[in-house]
């Protein structure tokens, strides 16, 4: 056991923080969508032309073939340098290379790795939440085409994506897991309407519906065989709900250092239990980051955590929402007097945490009968 | 990084499972039996775990931080009613001390980190507490401040000033030390315990306390988990419900998220720079103290009526909990010296 870096990983980490001290193009601050967006597309391509995204991807696609233990690296200095997170696209890659033919492989994923081509993911509809299984969305064989039909939600960056992993029904004449396909589905085309959706915090619109009405996918996109779609999405959702695989490990931390400044600054303004609640977030957050750790060292003998997910992912929400509380007790009245205060923004983007990616009833189930194997209710 | 167990770990976390889970007590009754509470302490003592921070030969524990939390999660795992962290605390601490190692008396400390430990002058001014040293102990290490460092002391546990009591603990002896008490410079020792020595033994001390939480929730929810699956209500297991394996989907969450605090300050013991081994000491049982409490309620609201008796195992497991909570500070106290350190003092708050 050593928590310390080995030679390889401190060059690296002393390479990126040499590279982060002239490129670091600070937090966005508030701004726009369009903004944020085309500066988070600015600053995936300059970590990635700088060779420090995708660390632990194949080269064959952009990545470095390096042990997933070098994102944690990435993920400590980017927040210790105050430097935007790098972007989450772990789960679709992941989801990608374990399910996807060589020729679909050799075909999305350098633009998805890269940050040339955006993506989303569209499995969420208005009636199929957490029975994700129930989807009604209908992909119909029409020639070397799929036409596609259907209501997708809550779809996060729908509308700046060019590419949808989508989910979508096959055969209906099977039970409802086994009907299921994915695609590739291109988003700039006629029968693509996209609605946004403004986010509970009154500003961003990171999530939006989308309605397909004899869209058009090829048949050659389809990702994995007919039929497979559930399995593709499961393991995407496995893998978004590891901490380790988000970079939001660093973004926590970040949020309670921010915090600790803003007491440190002036002592005699804050109460003991606002105080408090600040010392308790550091100390999720910094149970986050070592539990991320050593999630990350597991995988070295090639573990897949399979259900282990949900428990990393309810982990991540209690710390999440912890760290949110914090800021909204650290902020005190102007919460509740300023609908721009940054706390309270932190705070109410908090409560998605346990919703998205599964629920956390949902995670509480998986745990419940797949890891302490209690039997099914 | 690689949080891994090395082989000899992984060796050493097998055994002491095995051996704590042979010889420990499997119901409430078997507390009360005396030889294999002795075959318990023998093989304990056999296997040299005890010794784990003696001096190996150039002022060097013999074994890290590490090796020693994974005999203290082995023991807490299965509610072992055997001395090991007092006695391995006191060997680290006599080690700093250029005290040979030997069969001396064994430390104890109150509640507090470490003020408590100090005394002034050469007479307890307040209550210490010998913690987990054994039923039969003769005499305790305190320390006594020597300019900025402190020199190790000795109290004598006699019936006058120091007896063992009755704590909630059953599986641990706590001897408590009234004041009054007269202490004593331990000879033989090279050197003074420095500030720096202090802060490394007070990691280790959070360490195996937070490791020993650790075992305790797993142990508790092992059992918890079992009797949810055996229990039967209108016609069904009770660990079908929902309601019940939310509760315990939880609990096993705050357990596993208390393994990796846990690990790495047993790390931090022997690597970080002292104030650091120390904060994450102070991490680790902030973390674990608060989760073996919510773990150990748990497994009794699971358990039912059955979990609010006597016989139940749950209660052991919740008083085990209680006392390591406490030793070396609970969360709260962790919660108020990391909050000291990270956002500065502030008079008339703490
Ligand atoms: C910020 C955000 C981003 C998102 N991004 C995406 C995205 O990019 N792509 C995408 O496809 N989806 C996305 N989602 C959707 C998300 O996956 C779903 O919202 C989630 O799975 C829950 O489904 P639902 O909203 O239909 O809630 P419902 O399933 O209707 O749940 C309502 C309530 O019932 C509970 N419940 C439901 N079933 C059970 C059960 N079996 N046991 C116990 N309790 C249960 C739930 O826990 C919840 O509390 C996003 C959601 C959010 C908030």
């Amino acid at each position: 056991m050593d928590f310390r870096d080995s030679p390889a990983e401190a060059e690296f980490r002393a390479r990126l923080r040499a590279w982060l001290a002239d490129n670091n193009p600070g937090l966005p601050t508030s701004s726009t969508d369009d903004e944020y967006w085309a500066r988070q597309a600015e600053w995936h391509t300059s970590l990635y032309d700088a060779g420090f995204f995708g660390l632990s991807w194949p080269a064959r696609y952009g990545g470095h073939d390096l042990p997933t233990v070098f994102d944690v690296i990435l993920d400590d200095e980017l927040a210790s340098a105050g430097a935007p997170p790098r972007p989450s696209l772990g789960y679709l890659v992941q989801g990608i290379t374990v399910h996807a033919s060589d020729d679909v492989k050799d075909r999305f994923l350098p633009g998805l790795i890269s940050g040339r081509e955006r993506w989303c993911q569209g499995f969420s509809e208005p009636d199929a939440g957490s029975d994700l299984a129930s989807l009604r969305t209908t992909a119909t064989r029409d020639g070397d085409d799929f036409v596609i039909d259907g209501h997708k939600v809550w779809t996060s960056y729908s509308d700046v994506a060019d590419w949808c992993i989508l989910l979508a029904r096959t055969d209906p004449d099977v039970p409802k897991h086994k009907g299921l396909s994915a695609f590739a589905v291109p988003m700039d085309q006629p029968g693509i309407e996209q609605r946004p959706l403004r986010m509970i915090n009154g500003i961003t619109s990171e999530f939006g519906q989308v309605l397909f009405d004899d869209a058009r996918v090829p048949a050659a996109n389809m990702i994995g065989a007919p039929g497979e779609g559930w399995r593709l999405a499961m393991t995407i959702v496995s893998h978004e709900r590891e901490p380790g695989e988000l970079g939001y490990v660093a973004r926590y931390k970040k949020t309670v250092k921010d915090l600790e400044a803003t007491v440190r600054a002036e002592p005699g303004a804050f109460r003991s239990d606002q105080r408090a609640s600040v010392a308790w977030a550091n100390v999720q957050a910094e149970m986050l980051r070592l539990h991320v750790c050593r999630r990350l060292s597991e995988r070295l003998d090639g573990v897949d955590h399979g259900p282990g997910g949900s428990i990393d992912k309810l982990l991540m929400t209690w710390v999440e929402q912890t760290v949110g509380a914090a800021a909204l007790d650290v902020s005190g009245p102007q919460a509740v007097t300023d609908q721009d205060d940054v706390a309270l923004k932190i705070y109410l983007y908090s409560r998605a945490q346990s919703v998205m990616g599964g629920t956390s009833q949902i995670q509480k189930n998986i745990i419940a009968t797949r890891i302490l194997g209690l039997p099914q209710s | 990084m690689d949080t891994r167990d090395t082989a000899e770990q992984a060796e050493l976390r097998r055994s002491a499972r095995q051996l704590a889970r042979e010889l420990g007590p499997s119901t409430v009754a078997d507390l009360d039996d005396a030889a294999r509470a002795k075959r318990l302490a023998g093989a304990v003592r056999d296997a040299g775990w005890l010794s784990l921070r003696d001096d190996g030969g150039d002022g060097a524990p013999l074994a890290s931080g590490v090796e020693a939390a994974i005999v203290a999660d082995a023991l807490g795992g299965a509610v072992a009613d055997v001395a090991f962290a007092g006695p391995v605390l006191a060997a680290d601490l006599a080690r700093r001390a250029g005290v040979p190692a030997g069969d001396g008396p064994v430390v104890g400390f109150a509640s507090s980190l470490l003020d408590a430990a100090v005394v002034p002058g050469s007479v307890t001014t307040a209550t210490i507490h010998a913690v987990d040293s054994g039923g039969e102990l003769d005499a305790a290490y305190v320390l006594v401040p020597e300019g900025s460092d402190h020199r190790l002391g000795q109290v004598r546990i006699d019936g006058a000033h120091g007896a063992p009591s009755d704590g909630s603990d059953l599986t641990r002896v706590v001897h408590t030390i009234q004041p009054g008490a007269s202490v004593e410079l331990v000879p033989d020792q090279d050197r003074g315990i420095t500030r720096d020595d202090l802060a490394r033994w007070a990691a280790l001390g959070l360490a195996v306390t937070s490791a020993d939480l650790v075992g305790v929730m797993r142990g508790v929810l092992d059992v918890t988990v079992a009797y949810a699956v055996e229990r039967r209500q209108y016609g069904v297991p009770v660990g079908s419900f929902q309601a019940v394996q939310h509760l315990l989907a939880d609990a096993r969450c705050l357990m596993e998220g208390s393994v990796s605090v846990a690990l790495h300050a047993s790390w931090a013991v022997d690597n970080l720079a002292p104030q650091e081994a120390c904060m994450a000491g102070q991490v680790a049982k902030a973390y674990c103290a608060r989760a073996a409490r919510t773990v150990c309620e748990t497994a009794i609201q699971v358990h039912g009526g059955i979990g609010n008796t006597w016989e139940c195992s749950v209660h052991v497991y919740l008083r085990r909990a209680l006392l390591s909570s406490q030793w070396f500070g609970d969360d709260g106290e962790q919660l108020c010296q990391l909050e000291r350190a990270r956002l500065g003092a502030v008079d008339g708050l703490s």
